[in-house]
């Protein structure tokens, strides 16, 4: 895993950064690619086999949770990435290479998962031999064998509170040094002193020993962490992707005519570049010669492609989805527009850091009262005039009732059971906070295309287009990557017709397609390519077969199906909607109109989204902001919560705390619903924590706790805890249903 | 009583011998991708010629 991940520190000219190993079939070298559209299994069966079938590719495996495939080629065959990002755009995915500095991240959840599982281990099999030695008790257990049981439980706890501990005596450590408590403060006071004083116990051979306390102490604390971090760790490979956006090696023409490819980092301003089709625009540009179609959705979110001629800019990240193109570079790297946006949106971001956890907020208050509770009680026996040892058993008793077991337990039980019912519904939470913050929002936020409206374009369902027409079309469509092409394929399926590619297809830059059918000269594009006059200003495509007048066909973005229903039913739940879109005035209101929305503002830059929420903010409201494009990024980043369709660019979906999947909006509804009752759940688990330790600890002060009633009742908080949130994973939601 | 003598050596050998194999499968890398895996299992298409050839080179744990 990590050799594979070792990448070469630099990039060779016009080659690609991989690891070259020496095996018994030959030096291969593995590539990790990033593909951005790949969902489901089906995906990955074919982003595979569309690897596999290229000359040269010995292996490819598909990696559906961080979106990402390693092949392993032969040493031999080509040294650059094209032909693999080509295979792969064949096939219908967008796919780019890693930059070699973003892949020597690991999963981050691996230490700490190995360290449960010891941690799980030691923890039954300490249980084991407690239960036994309780069993025992008042019966005909030997003191001999209990003392041995106690050396053997130690034997075990003391290597793994050393091994599974470490996390937490780390985060105490930090925290102290900073002159700061945090919540492992108490955990690792209460784990060290627990062990030692239970290894001092059995070395004495007395019955107060608090092994399997501690140890199962160690575990319960650790799923909470392993919860917690592998949120965290999806989210950063999802940022780490987007820097796949950015193309690593560019073609530049030298002054002396010659064409090169270098890498992207050393392009500088004023380079002449050529774009070829399909490729990104690797900085922001000016185009000198060639008229083109750009997909600009990753910037602006509109699925509309815009055609630029010579002058006009091109922006980074965005795709040429017709003829090769020539243009000079303006801003490179951090100048960039994406670069910008990236900068915007880690600006907002900032400010929802700050935000502070339910769980941390209670370990504030609970940590120093921990701690003077166990100091006292270590003070108040030895001023009745008791032994230092009875003192500090009894101290140790407090901490280990109030350790707070079922506090670390209460959020993230709770916050797993949530999720997994979300999951469900096909509804990610991303963020590990997302889902307290989601519970905090008051008025919502939408944007239009691709959240709203389904985002791609679709034929318009009035349109007469008779069947022959649209799979004549379709056949010269299906080799084109423009977005409406692709909805006249889709539309031409639909109808359950069959969609025969035709043959000798040309693509004429910026116009259209051209073939020849059964002798008949076919073309497919823009009105003036078909010879048609009356251009509406309204998106559409043109076919025309010989001399037989042009036909039109529409296109629109139609809403979701359920969009108008489901913002009134959070209409009746009192949220505040408000539609932010960068499209034109009259299609929002149009929009806005359909679905019952009265706040609405067009024509917004992306900074214009971000004021519009901070003002909300700013107001005192608790903004959800829903988007999908680029230009939404800064405003999802900047909302208290942010939730982003599937469909919606990766950066938009770092961004977001929660991504929905499916053609509905229902699930906007579903996931507050949830939010809500998971904060309410909670709360409740909090208060079964503290009524625990209101019952327990006067009893550990009074130094009446044995170490059975300690285990009894942290276990039975804790599983009481647990089980309060699973059964939120069950019950219904009147909100939801 | 003398029973325990086997009886807990072997109780921790077979814990042990558990907590081996989970090691061994997270360090192997079948944890690596949760989501792909649960799709991996309802792959029935009849694996074609050329992966079915390209398969058996390829290495057990890719990142």
């Amino acid at each position: 895993m990590a050799q594979a991940l070792t990448l070469a520190p630099e990039i060779p000219k016009g080659a690609v950064a991989a690891e070259e190993t020496a095996g018994a079939a030959g030096a291969t070298r593995t590539i990790q690619l990033v593909v951005e559209n790949m969902r489901c299994g089906g995906c990955m069966r074919k982003v595979e086999t569309a690897l596999l079938d290229l000359p040269g590719v010995t292996a490819a495996r598909a990696n559906l949770s961080t979106g990402r495939v390693a092949v392993v080629t032969a040493a031999r065959a080509a040294k650059t990435t094209e032909p693999l990002i080509d295979a792969l755009q064949r096939a219908g995915f967008k796919a780019s290479e890693l930059p070699p500095e973003g892949t020597t991240v690991e999963p981050g959840d691996r230490d700490l998962i190995r360290r449960l599982a010891v941690a799980g281990f030691a923890a039954a099999n300490i249980m084991l031999l407690s239960v036994a030695v309780w069993a025992g008790h008042g019966g005909d257990m030997p003191a001999s064998l209990q003392t041995m049981m106690h050396w053997l439980s130690a034997l075990i706890a003391v290597p793994t509170v050393a091994y599974a501990g470490m996390p937490f005596f780390a985060s105490a450590a930090a925290a102290l040094k900073m002159r700061r408590i945090n919540m492992d403060v108490p955990i690792s006071l209460g784990v060290i002193l627990a062990t030692g004083m239970s290894l001092y116990q059995t070395t004495r051979g007395s019955e107060q020993v608090y092994f399997d306390a501690a140890v199962s102490l160690l575990f319960f604390l650790l799923i909470g962490r392993v919860l917690d971090q592998r949120m965290r760790s999806q989210a950063a490979s999802a940022a780490e992707n987007l820097l796949g956006l950015i193309s690593p090696a560019t073609t530049v023409v030298r002054a002396d005519g010659r064409s090169e490819r270098i890498p992207t980092r050393s392009v500088t301003p004023g380079m002449a570049l050529v774009i070829a089709a399909g490729e990104r625009v690797p900085v922001d540009a000016r185009l000198t010669r060639g008229t083109a179609e750009m997909d600009e959705s990753l910037i602006t979110g509109e699925t509309r492609p815009r055609r630029v001629g010579a002058g006009d800019a091109l922006f980074c990240g965005t795709i040429n989805l017709s003829g090769p193109i020539e243009a000079v570079a303006t801003a490179c790297e951090e100048n960039t527009l994406l670069a910008e946006i990236s900068r915007l949106m880690q600006t907002a971001e900032q400010a929802r850091g700050r935000y502070v956890r339910l769980a941390d907020r209670a370990a504030k208050l609970y940590a120093p009262a921990v701690h003077i509770l166990g100091l006292s009680t270590f003070l108040g026996w030895l001023w009745l005039g008791h032994g230092w040892e009875q003192a500090l058993t009894a101290a140790i008793a407090v901490l280990i009732i109030t350790c707070p077991c079922a506090l670390a337990l209460a959020v993230p039980a709770v916050q797993v059971a949530a999720v997994g019912r979300l999951f469900k519904h096909g509804i990610v939470v991303k963020a590990p906070d997302g889902l307290e913050r989601l519970a905090e929002i008051d008025t919502i936020v939408l944007d239009k295309t691709g959240t709203l409206t389904l985002g791609e374009p679709r034929l318009e369902p009035g349109s007469r287009v008779d069947s022959a027409a649209l799979t004549h079309a379709a056949a010269l469509a299906c080799v084109s990557r423009h977005p409406y092409s692709k909805a006249i394929v889709r539309a031409c399926r639909e109808r359950g017709l069959a969609v025969v590619p035709a043959s000798s297809v040309e693509e004429i830059a910026g116009e259209g397609l051209k073939a020849t059918i059964d002798g008949v000269e076919v073309r497919l594009g823009s009105a003036d390519f078909c010879g048609a006059s009356d251009e509406i200003d309204r998106p559409a495509l043109w076919w025309k077969a010989g001399t037989a007048t042009p036909l039109a066909f529409h296109f629109d973005d139609p809403l979701r199906e359920d969009a108008a229903a489901t913002i009134a039913t959070l209409k009746r739940l009192g949220y505040r909607i408000e539609l932010l879109s960068g499209d034109r005035a009259s299609v929002v209101a149009g929009v806005a109109q359909a679905c019952g929305i009265a706040d609405w503002r067009g024509e917004l830059k992306p900074g214009n989204k971000l004021h519009r929420i901070e003002a909300l903010k700013a107001a005192g409201h608790k903004v959800l902001m829903a988007g999908d494009g680029l230009n939404d990024a800064p405003a999802l980043a900047a909302g208290n919560a942010s939730i982003a369709p599937s469909t919606a660019t990766d950066i938009s979906q770092t961004a977001s705390d929660v991504i929905f999947q499916g053609a509905k909006l229902q699930p906007l509804i579903e996931t507050l619903a949830v939010a809500k009752a998971a904060r309410r759940s909670a709360l409740s688990n909090f208060g079964i924590a503290i009524g625990y330790n209101l019952l327990f600890v006067p009893l550990a002060m009074l130094g009446i706790v044995t170490p059975l009633i300690a285990a009894i009742a942290m276990s039975t908080s804790s599983i009481t805890v647990t089980a309060n949130a699973v059964w939120l994973g069950h019950k219904r939601l009147q909100e939801a249903s | 009583m003398t029973a325990l003598a086997w009886l807990i050596p072997a109780a921790l050998g077979l814990g042990a011998l558990g907590l081996v194999g989970f090691l061994w499968s997270l360090k192997s890398g079948q944890f690596d991708d949760l989501e792909g895996a649960g799709w991996r299992a309802l792959d029935d298409e009849p694996i074609g010629p050329s992966r079915a050839v390209k398969h058996e080179a390829a290495p057990a744990a890719l990142p």
